[in-house]
């Protein structure tokens, strides 16, 4: 395979003119800051290193052209907390590029991004609906709102043992059961790769005047390319969290956030919130990678992708030619929670061959010196991006195939992954904050998690703050221990005590009940929830005894 | 008036020729390739910045990569040759009559014209029939064919960048695979004198023997390489480079070579002790 990714084209010009209303060959804040080193500046500001000599070995290690260009914020430079001009027009450079409203610069990471969309939709109280197999930092965004998980289950592929996306019947279905939600949260794509009905599910969600927020952490190559599933601000979505560092090419913890048309009105109010947990002093070196990322996706995007897809294509079938391997794509979409597939993943199942995926994952490090994204169970991950070489995929594909050579054995069962329906007894946030206890986990049943257990595979969080632990939760984590399933999440880092309420449930349920009898209705109602529950838990311990 | 040619060997050092002329330079999709002519070498050729080989020396590293297997396998009939696109190890496998296919995987193509049109005495078995000259990378090569070898002889340039490949583990777990019973497989294996060489030949000793039973390393003289001082792996299924060479039988051959004999072939593999010592805690 020839060596093409070093000649990537740039569009033409009445390409880009016809798909762009801005001049994307220009990139204002990588201006700034070249006239900034020119200008030989004398420092008496911050930060302390004064463009390197302060620190002689950070400088040696990173380059003093680096610590030149990691500056505060001054005139000539803008300020992220308030953008006037150059991070201003960059900003608008990158509306443009991605299609969107207005963009954000975020240099604390995606995870604040997706914060800030659901604190920017939520009112404390307010309620989200969200698939199962969010990222982490959407729960935990919930905790920081104080906003409501209604959760849906994803859906799982058997054969594969991995989530998908969100259905639009699930949608649906809990639109319904909860008319008050004030937004969805989405995956596009998810982990693996798998997209919903992004399209559907937007005119679903608007139809019943809910927002729709997406997280895009891996997605912000769909931006750049008609290959590729679509974005989230094609499909019409309201808002949007992308890592421009993870397929993008900025530098790690810079990012994006989206604000689609139906977010005009509150631009200004996005900025706010960002505010209120964005740092004031942004990193200089953060914010000039985004702006170099995006004038590149934007002139070079389209042929990057168009390329990374052949190779893609190409290990695909070299990988599924070694037999054992295989290397799914779009023959596993069903038009469903499995819509679409971003090919740019390379998800491989390895349990034809009697290898875990996070064996093979292992090998890969230890003996061939090749790190990937994830192995779980029944799968690894490898993903391609813009930054790759054929002579690397080859390199991978050899290594695969060694494994199999070597290790190779008859197909082995799947851990099977089971939906452990959450039971949220109160928010997230309410949970996270109330006095705990740790417990073992079995004197756990029936009590109330105020911390994360995350299990992979399927990489779905088993409890979350708020949420009974149930038997069914239980049994689950025990049987995914012993099948070497990885688990982490809890305070305690061994995974055998469990952060609880220090409230045993009735006592909560009694001091809510209290605390609630403004709503009559509402108490009644869970009243004789809890008490139901309660019974169950009574019969099952009965019929165990 | 003088040109000189100007090699870094380490961050320190520069190792210097003088030159006539330059004769070729093209920065191909791989590598840049330069062609020099100088008084002292004849025509140096450059790939990326370093003497790949000269016209005055190549001769001690050819016949050295291709006769000590050739002395120690009783019935090589095929041979791959993995690089090798300069012709010189091609060169001297041709010598050997019983040889029925070398099928040599160059992933660089204008490394094979320059080499005919500029060094066509080394570039003789070019010609020759027994000859299936497929240009592609190598570890793919090896990776996807069904074919089984005798002999792989693994003559590339530097590990870094487009060769770095050619020195891996999973290289070498695939040459594993596509080698007989018998199987020997000798690599270019860098220098043990300077430290950032040192390091890459330690790692190319652990990649091997991760893979091969037998792995033994045995040293050249090339005066246009860093330090002068270079070694080759000897790496085979069963085949000792000592215990099974047959002296008698290379001799009775009456091929005439330069720098390659018998007694040679016995003691290039006593090793110095810092070379013994820079493999030695990983066995050998």
């Amino acid at each position: 395979m020839e060596n093409k990714i070093l000649r990537r084209k740039t569009a033409p010009k009445q390409v880009l003119k016809e798909r762009y209303r801005l001049d994307q060959s220009k990139a204002p804040l990588l201006k700034a800051l070249q006239r900034y080193k020119k200008m030989r500046m004398v420092s008496f500001d911050v930060p302390g290193h004064k463009k390197g000599p302060g620190n002689p070995e950070l400088t040696e290690f990173l380059g003093s052209d680096c610590l030149a260009v990691d500056a505060n914020s001054m005139k000539m430079l803008d300020n992220l907390i308030h953008p006037v001009s150059v991070i201003k027009e960059a900003e608008e450079l990158a509306a443009d590029a991605f299609g969107a409203e207005a963009a954000y610069f975020i240099v604390n990471g995606t995870s604040m991004a997706v914060q800030a969309m659901i604190m920017t939709v939520t009112r404390p109280g307010d309620s989200v609906i969200l698939p199962r197999n969010v990222h982490r930092s959407a729960i935990n965004a919930l905790i920081l709102a104080h906003a409501i998980p209604v959760y849906v289950d994803p859906g799982l592929d058997e054969e594969l043992g991995i989530p998908l996306a969100m259905s639009v019947e699930k949608l649906s279905e809990a639109i319904a059961a909860h008319p008050e939600a004030k937004a969805v949260l989405i995956n596009n794509p998810t982990y693996y790769g798998v997209c919903g009905h992004l399209k559907e599910m937007v005119k679903v969600a608007h139809k019943a005047g809910i927002k729709v927020l997406v997280d895009e952490a891996h997605g912000t190559h769909f931006y750049f390319s008609p290959e590729l599933p679509v974005s989230a601000m094609a499909a019409g979505a309201d808002m949007a969290a992308v890592s421009l560092h993870k397929t993008g090419g900025s530098l790690t913890q810079s990012s994006i956030l989206l604000a689609g048309k139906g977010m005009k009105h509150d631009l200004g109010y996005i900025r706010m919130i960002l505010n209120l947990s964005q740092t004031t002093s942004a990193s200089y070196l953060l914010m000039s990678s985004l702006d170099i990322s995006r004038r590149n996706l934007a002139l070079r995007g389209e042929d990057t992708f168009h390329r990374l897809n052949e190779y893609a294509a190409y290990a695909r079938g070299e990988i599924n030619s070694i037999g054992g391997y295989n290397a799914f794509g779009k023959e596993c979409c069903n038009g469903d929670d499995f819509y679409d597939f971003d090919l740019t993943k390379l998800s491989i199942h390895t349990r034809a061959m009697g290898l875990a995926g996070i064996e093979v994952y292992d090998i890969l490090r230890d003996d061939y010196n090749i790190q990937i994204e994830f192995g779980d169970l029944g799968n690894i991950l490898a993903i391609l991006s813009m930054g790759d070489r054929p002579l690397a995929i080859e390199r991978l594909i050899a290594a695969l195939s060694e494994i199999k050579r070597l290790y190779g054995k008859g197909p082995e069962g799947l851990l099977a992954s089971e939906y452990v329906e959450p039971e949220v007894m109160l928010s997230p946030a309410d949970a996270f904050y109330s006095p705990s206890i740790q417990l073992p986990f079995k004197e756990c049943e029936g009590r109330i998690c105020t911390e994360f257990v995350m299990c992979y595979p399927p990489g779905i969080p088993i409890l979350a703050p708020g949420e009974l632990v149930t038997r069914k939760a239980l049994d689950y984590i025990a049987y995914a221990k012993e099948k070497g399933s990885q688990m982490s999440g809890t305070e305690d880092i061994e995974l055998k005590k469990l952060n609880v309420m220090a409230e045993t449930r009735a006592e909560f349920a009694a001091s809510d009940v209290a605390h609630q009898e403004s709503n009559p209705e509402l108490r009644e109602e869970e009243a004789r929830d809890w008490e139901e529950s309660l019974r169950e838990i009574e019969e099952s311990r009965r019929e165990e005894e | 008036m003088n040109f000189w040619f100007s090699e870094p060997h380490t961050k320190h050092v520069r190792f210097q020729v003088e030159v006539e002329k330059q004769m070729f330079s093209r920065e191909t999709d791989y590598q840049r390739i330069d062609l020099y002519t100088s008084p002292e070498f004849g025509k140096v050729l450059v790939l990326d910045g370093s003497i790949l080989l000269t016209e005055k020396d190549e001769f001690i590293y050819h016949e050295m990569i291709a006769h000590v297997p050739m002395a120690v396998h009783p019935n090589v009939r095929r041979v791959l040759i993995i690089g090798g696109g300069d012709g010189g190890t091609l060169r001297e496998i041709c010598r050997y009559p019983e040889i029925e296919r070398i099928d040599l995987v160059e992933m660089n193509e204008v490394l094979v014209k320059v080499a005919q049109k500029y060094l066509p005495k080394m570039a003789t078995g070019f010609s020759d029939p027994r000859l299936h000259l497929i240009i592609e990378n190598g570890l793919r090569y090896v990776r996807s064919t069904s074919e089984l070898y005798d002999l792989i002889i693994v003559d590339s340039s530097d590990p870094f960048g487009s060769n770095e490949s050619l020195f891996t583990r999973e290289f070498y777990g695939n040459c594993f695979k596509a080698l007989n019973e018998g199987g020997i497989l000798v690599n270019q294996h860098e220098s043990p004198y300077y430290k950032q060489d040192a390091r890459v030949v330690r790692e190319i000793h652990r990649n091997t023997k991760a893979v091969f039973p037998i792995n033994r390393i045995y040293q050249v003289h090339i005066p246009t390489y860093p330090s002068g001082h270079w070694l080759f792996g000897f790496i085979s299924k069963q085949l000792d480079p000592i215990a099974n060479l047959d002296a008698a039988r290379w001799n009775a051959r009456g091929l005439k070579t330069r720098y390659y004999n018998t007694e040679l072939h016995v003691g290039c593999f006593a090793l110095p002790n810092y070379v013994k010592k820079l493999l030695g805690d990983l066995g050998s």
